[in-house]
């Protein structure tokens, strides 16, 4: 019994626990794209760095707070600052609507020059948040770093193995549950996520209903930029912020939200869990969980690793080559792209 | 600089007229134009100050003659070619360079050995340079980097440890270290039970720690970088409990990881980072202060032993012969015979024209051991309340 304990603790440490605060991360990222897609009817390449941008502007703001003295520990000071981030995250997207997507919008232009686009303004993205903070490894995770440390868990329970429980890790998942709802009955049941619906639904006939288009497209984009930032922020606060990470992790994002079915919300919550748990579970070497399980004699003499860490990234493509092969709609039947 | 020319074009003017001395050209090839030109100029004048010193001490029968030549430190064939150049046109009888692994490596196969002429290298720690196919012809006063996982592997087995597990950052520079520890961990008896790249750059590196912690090993080697990978390796092993005890190689020594973690890595930490508590390294700072450079720039310390040694070898064998130089840089490099320091090679030379031996220290204690190669020096610290303590000189 004992064994089985351990042998879950060990799992719960190294895979269960951080895959699902990366997951977390991931389909936060993935909504934010999703909700472009199905609105705006492209995917949105900057949606990476608009993650960083809002990122800095709240790091800005945590350094002014921690200056004034303000704190709220034993939670990290960039819940506070959060707000903040969000408020620069739209004024950024909604100015890059204006100057940028509403000529090609009223272009009437291809999706692919719209991502065409977005390609370059992620760039532009990339360099005002360097040219803003900078390019170094900051860390933000003030406050109380743990609910309770491998060496307080062994203590309390016992167990041979330990197990670690971040406050950031706990703060992503209770964030993602509450915005998510949020965003759900927002779209469900306001008037407001109806017409978005309707407008992501058929362009025209929205139109006809008497829905403003510029109006829907400013909601998305507020929506978008919101969702990005308190990704990245949450990112940030679980790992540590470095603007070069928010451009890699743009790619495991786009594999969540086309494995879960682009331009369904669900789908991209899925899709993040989908990649993050497969990415470590795939990588994870069980050689410690099988000691446990199995009896004696029985554990192998290798590593039982899948696939090496190197080839982390590679586990979400092959996730989304065999998506697009099998069911192009993704999981939960999103538009082919 | 000036004034070394100067004075070096006043001696060869002056000294034919009063002993008859030939004139013997030495080659310096360095990259004076490329990504490392912001130290080539000290390292080329630490080395004409050696010979300067040489030139003024008026005990060897000829005057040395810099001459300089552009390695470019990328380019390996116009390495090639500026190295033809010396030997052939300027008929140089050694050559204090190259300075890059990569170029190093191109002349000493191309030109050098072909034409056999010594190189001593201050600069190139490539691992490969150790078994290259060179007659004896080449030396270099800088450490290989295969040294430091020697010296790794003696720090770990001496701690009575003989399970580790390495991760090391993606590139050249990790994996050779990873190789050579490995190498002389297990014939130490010592057991690897895992080694996995990591990438820099990455913001999370949960997976890599715990694919790490499942090889069972208690001790974690980190040959990373303390910005990058390396910190993220070391602060996910901390707080998943992965590992509390880590050794670092010197890419991993930096004030910044103990800003960025803390008290939490105190008493969890061993680790090299080349160093000597040698006397010469303060000598060689205040001779090139008085020659008008920067000795204390990277590698110039090297250069200066490099040509030293040469100079050495010459006044040995009592002859610029490129052989006899070759055959004799060993002897005056490494012990038996009198210490010499930076700023003393007029001594040097004059107990080796009475045919006693001398035992070069130079500024980086300079001792070659195996194909001719600096033995290296490390620093052993630990992370004790805060700070790196050092601990032995090994």
């Amino acid at each position: 019994m004992t064994d089985f304990l351990n042998a879950f603790v060990l799992l719960a440490n190294f895979v269960i626990v951080p895959a699902t605060a990366y997951g977390a991360q991931l389909a936060l990222g993935a909504l934010g794209v999703t909700l472009i897609y199905s609105v705006l009817r492209f995917a949105n390449f900057a949606h990476g760095d608009t993650m960083a941008f809002g990122t800095a502007v709240a790091i800005l703001f945590i350094w002014l707070l921690q200056a004034w003295g303000v704190s709220i520990a034993p939670l990290p000071t960039a819940l506070l600052a959060l707000p903040i981030g969000i408020l620069g995250a739209c004024a950024l997207a909604l100015g890059t609507d204006r100057l940028v997507y509403r000529f090609y919008r009223r272009q009437r232009s291809a999706p692919v020059v719209f991502v065409m686009v977005s390609v370059g303004v992620m760039f532009i993205y990339n360099a005002l948040t360097r040219f803003l903070i900078g390019v170094d490894d900051r860390r933000i995770d003030d406050g109380e770093r743990f609910l309770f440390t491998v060496a307080q868990f062994r203590a309390a329970t016992g167990l041979e193995q330990g197990l670690a429980l971040r406050t950031s890790q706990v703060i992503t998942v209770v964030v993602m549950v509450i915005v998510t709802a949020a965003v759900f009955w927002f779209l469900q049941k306001t008037r407001t996520g109806k017409s978005m619906r309707a407008y992501s639904d058929n362009e025209d006939l929205a139109l006809l209903s008497g829905i403003n288009p510029d109006r829907v497209v400013r909601i998305t984009w507020l929506l978008a930029a919101a969702l990005a930032t308190i990704a990245g922020v949450l990112y940030g606060l679980d790992k540590s912020f470095r603007p070069f990470t928010y451009f890699q992790i743009l790619l495991p994002i786009f594999a969540a939200a086309i494995v879960g079915g682009i331009g369904q919300p669900f789908g991209a919550i899925a899709g993040g869990f989908i990649i993050a748990f497969a990415e470590t579970a795939f990588t994870y070497a069980y050689r410690g969980f099988l000691g446990y399980v199995l009896p004696e004699g029985w554990v192998p003499p290798g590593l039982v690793q899948l696939l090496s860490t190197d080839y982390k990234f590679a586990v979400s493509f092959i996730i989304l080559v065999i998506v697009l092969l099998v069911r192009p709609t993704g999981i939960f039947r999103g538009r082919v792209l | 600089m000036k004034r070394i020319l100067l004075a070096t074009a006043a001696t060869a003017l002056i000294a034919p007229a009063a002993h008859a001395q030939e004139s013997v050209n030495v080659g310096i090839i360095l990259g004076f134009t490329g990504p490392i030109e912001t130290i080539t100029p000290n390292m080329a004048a630490a080395a004409e100050l050696a010979f300067q010193e040489a030139n003024d001490s008026g005990l060897l029968d000829m005057q040395l003659n810099p001459v300089r030549a552009d390695s470019t430190c990328i380019d390996s064939a116009a390495a090639t070619a500026a190295a033809e150049r010396l030997i052939t046109a300027d008929n140089v009888a050694a050559i204090v360079g190259a300075d890059c692994s990569g170029v190093t490596i191109a002349i000493v196969n191309n030109v050098a050995v072909p034409n056999g002429v010594v190189m001593v290298s201050p600069s190139a720690t490539s691992p490969a340079l150790t078994t290259i196919d060179d007659d004896g012809y080449f030396f270099r006063t800088a450490p290989s980097d295969a040294r430091q996982g020697e010296v790794l592997a003696e720090v770990v087995t001496d701690r009575g440890i003989d399970e580790v597990a390495i991760t090391y950052t993606n590139n050249d520079y990790g994996l050779g270290l990873a190789e050579s520890f490995t190498a002389s961990f297990e014939e130490r008896g010592g057991n690897v039970a895992m080694t996995a790249a990591h990438e820099d750059g990455r913001g999370d590196y949960s997976a890599e720690v715990a694919a790490l912690q499942a090889s069972g090993a208690q001790h974690l080697m980190v040959f990373g970088y303390v910005d990058q990978g390396g910190r993220g390796i070391v602060q996910s092993s901390l707080d998943t409990g992965a590992f509390d005890s880590f050794f670092f190689a010197d890419g991993m020594q930096g004030q910044s990881i103990i800003d960025a973690i803390g008290a939490e890595l105190d008493g969890k930490v061993v680790g090299t980072v080349p160093g000597s508590d040698n006397p010469g390294t303060e000598a060689f700072y205040e001779i090139a202060e008085g020659a008008g450079f920067d000795g204390t720039t990277s590698f110039a310390p090297e250069s200066y032993d490099a040509a030293a040694l040469i100079t050495l070898a010459i006044a040995a064998g009592g002859s610029a012969d490129r052989t006899s130089i070759r055959d004799h840089i060993l002897t005056v490099a490494n012990e038996p015979g009198e210490e010499i320091l930076p700023g003393e090679l007029a001594r040097g030379i004059e107990i080796l024209l009475e045919g006693g031996e001398v035992n070069y220290i130079g500024a980086t204690d300079v001792e070659l051991v195996g194909p001719g190669e600096a033995a290296g020096n490390y620093r052993v610290y630990e992370i004790q309340n805060g700070s790196f303590e050092t601990v032995e000189f090994r």
